[in-house]
């Protein structure tokens, strides 16, 4: 009798062992899922390069002369020769001291904060319609006229990796580290009941006029 | 590629108005002439299917089983659709797409119907042949095919996405006559996948990691920035989206999935995840997705989207046809913190509040449905919602927003909207003081 309450005993403590073994064994630090990528593999998909430091830029160089051909064959028709930007297509110069104007002009010399965040952009995407076509001499070259064009290298300079990283962009400064939000914070319980010191005034009514209502073409 | 508002500012003309050669013919502005009549396969203007008469469909036979494999919505409802604005952006590869809110009922938003937002269009992925690479500051660089990524523990959650220029053409006015433009960069799915930190733990995660970076396979090969503690809160690497396969828009075969933060970090089409020391500063962490203050000083990496709310009926796509009498106030509210608390309502510009009902389950963020009783006068009225999550926050007004941030910071607009019902019942888009 008391032997079998004993059993009992035993056995759920050992259940209880088992459940709390059984949960465990559910959820391992490993599955033993996948395998080792191998080194080959990795290298044909680590392109990124760091913005700031160009930690990842690979060897290579080209020079203003050789970027603006590039430039002129593979990004003019949409970017502009110059970089102004053709229509609604992005530019890629000009804009300084915008940025506390009522049009800001972010652009690379304007906004972008380093230089080899160009690089890892136009490498990993550019040009628009035919992305990771370009070779790293090619790419070097092509962000040396860019930067030529933003004043941040002489027409005759020649481009590579550790010069690309000394370059310092005129906005290096400009980002806010940490974000600063809840920075719109309402004080005390937010107002029920005759929360208006003054009438409704309405401010901004130009929806109505341009009239950007969703049709119903079905389109 | 243009988030950026000063593209909408300008007064160039709007898109073509509703056109006035589909089948459904000459539908007013707004979309005020009910369309019921002219519906395919009906005779304009006749009644014949209405009591007493018995009705066609009722005295034929309809489409079998193998009709449609997989279905589609009613040919009734071919108006409920994504839209896109044509003037925003050079090229659709580059542009943005909206949810049409104003159709939707409930929280879940239908795959086909979610916004879109594509730096280098769609691509076509052979999951075959789609890989993902685990590597960086690891024990132990990995590689996983679909099959692996399956294999793994599940989780599925129901969030929001929102892109953080949700409304981004209002810093500085209203622009956008329509909830779907105006806040129609939202949508809220069934997401399911593998946790990343149970992926990162597969590699094993160096102490000196702090970031990673997530990359896109797509012709944008997008990448972001996030750091090691959200990765390893509750993000999941998603191969399910309301309850299928994700749509190739949104991130067929695999797609990153980060509750509460901006949209763009949720990399689609997810193909190499790099444990780091630091961010990559890439272009969408400064170009783009920074937010440009009145000094000059651009904010980064703000990944939360704070609070924000929108009444979907009334709006101006869905007029008060009814005249005056009873209009049942329909929203949505959501929160990147946590939980909607509370949403408050009103009809008079914000002099009087009222809370509105939430439609349970209210889930941690993720879309919640509100409600709100109303007899419409049939006078002006200016409605409101006002959104307070589990922390407290309180959905700010503009007002509030612009004296902080200025109008140039194009993301992350979550200001209270105004919709002005007009005494003809027509809804505008409107800001109000
Ligand atoms: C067919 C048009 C087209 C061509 C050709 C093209 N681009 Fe672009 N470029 C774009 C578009 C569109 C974007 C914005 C993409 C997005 O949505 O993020 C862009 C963005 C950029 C940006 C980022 C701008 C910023 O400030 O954020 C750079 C830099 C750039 N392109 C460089 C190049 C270079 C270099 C080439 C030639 C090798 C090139 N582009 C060719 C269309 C084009």
């Amino acid at each position: 009798m008391s032997r079998s309450r004993n059993a009992l005993a035993l056995g759920l403590a050992a259940l209880a062992l088992l459940a709390a073994t059984g949960v465990a064994a559910q959820t391992p630090a490993r599955h033993g899922i996948g395998r080792a990528a191998t080194a080959a593999e990795i290298r044909g998909w680590d392109i990124d390069v760091r913005g700031d430091d160009g930690l990842g830029l690979p060897p290579g160089k080209g020079t203003v002369e050789q970027g603006e051909k590039l430039y002129l064959q593979q990004c003019a028709s949409c970017h502009g020769e110059f970089g102004e930007g053709n229509g609604r297509w992005p530019e890629l110069m000009g804009g300084h001291g915008s940025l506390t104007s009522e049009d800001p002009r972010r652009t690379i010399g304007s906004f972008w904060p380093y230089a080899p965040g160009v690089f890892d952009y136009v490498r990993r995407t550019m040009p628009f319609t035919a992305p990771q076509s370009l070779s790293d001499d090619e790419t070097y070259a092509i962000v040396a006229y860019m930067l030529n064009i933003n004043d941040l290298l002489p027409a005759g300079a020649e481009l590579d990796a550790a010069k690309l990283r000394a370059i310092r962009m005129p906005n290096r400064d400009g980002f806010l580290q940490g974000d600063p939000r809840p920075d719109v914070v309402a004080k005390g319980e937010p107002c029920m009941t005759n929360c208006r010191k003054e009438p409704v005034r309405v401010t901004s009514d130009l929806a109505r006029k341009l009239g950007v209502t969703p049709n119903n073409r079905g389109n | 590629m243009n988030d950026d508002p000063r593209e909408v500012e300008r007064p160039t003309p709007p898109p073509a108005r509703p056109s006035t050669t589909g089948r459904r013919g000459f539908l007013a502005r707004g979309g005020l002439v009910a369309a019921a009549a002219s519906a395919p396969g009906l005779a304009f203007g006749k009644d014949e299917n209405l009591p007493p008469n018995v009705p066609e469909w009722t005295k034929s036979l309809g489409p079998g089983v193998t009709a449609s494999p997989y279905g589609a919505p009613s040919p009734f409802e071919k108006t409920v659709v994504r839209r896109h604005v044509e003037w925003l952006t050079a090229t659709e590869q580059s542009s943005i797409n909206f949810t049409p809110l104003h159709e939707l009922h409930g929280i879940v938003t239908p795959s086909g119907l979610c916004f879109e937002r594509h730096h280098g269009g769609v691509p076509e992925i052979d999951p075959a042949q789609h890989r993902l690479i685990v590597h960086g500051m690891v024990d132990r660089p990995l590689i996983f095919t679909m099959d692996d990524i399956v294999r793994f523990p599940s989780v599925s959650r129901i969030h929001f996405l929102e892109c953080p220029a949700n409304g981004g053409m209002e810093w500085k006015g209203a622009q956008m006559d329509g909830v779907q433009f105006t806040h129609g960069m939202v949508h809220c799915c069934e997401w399911t996948g593998v946790r990343l930190s149970t992926l990162l733990a597969e590699a094993g995660v160096k102490p000196e990691a702090k970031w990673l970076l997530a990359e896109g396979a797509d012709a944008a090969a997008m990448t972001r920035s996030i750091p090691i503690d959200k990765a390893l809160d509750d993000c999941i690497v998603c191969y399910a989206q309301n309850g299928e396969r994700i749509r190739p828009e949104n991130g067929y075969p695999l797609r990153l999935m980060v509750p509460g933060w901006e949209g763009n970090v949720q990399i689609k089409w997810l193909r190499r995840v790099k444990l780091g020391d630091r961010p990559w500063h890439h272009r969408e962490e400064t170009s783009k997705y920074t937010d440009l203050m009145p000094d000059g000083k651009a904010r980064q990496f703000t990944f939360m989207m704070e609070a924000n709310s929108v009444v979907t009926s009334p709006c101006p796509e869905k007029p008060m046809k009814h005249g005056k009498g009873f209009h049942e106030i329909r929203g949505l509210a959501w929160s990147g913190r946590g939980r909607i608390k509370r949403v408050d309502v009103s009809v008079d510009g914000g002099n009087t509040w009222k809370a509105a009902e939430l439609q349970e389950p209210v889930l941690s963020k993720c879309l919640t449905r509100f409600r709100l009783p109303w007899s419409w006068d049939g006078g002006p009225a200016f409605v409101q919602s006002r959104a307070i999550d589990e922390t407290g926050y309180v959905q700010p007004t503009i007002d509030q927003l612009r004296a902080v941030r200025g109008v140039n910071s194009v993301y992350h607009k979550n200001a209270i909207h105004t919709w002005r019902v007009n005494s003809d019942g027509t809804v505008n888009n409107v800001q109000i003081t």
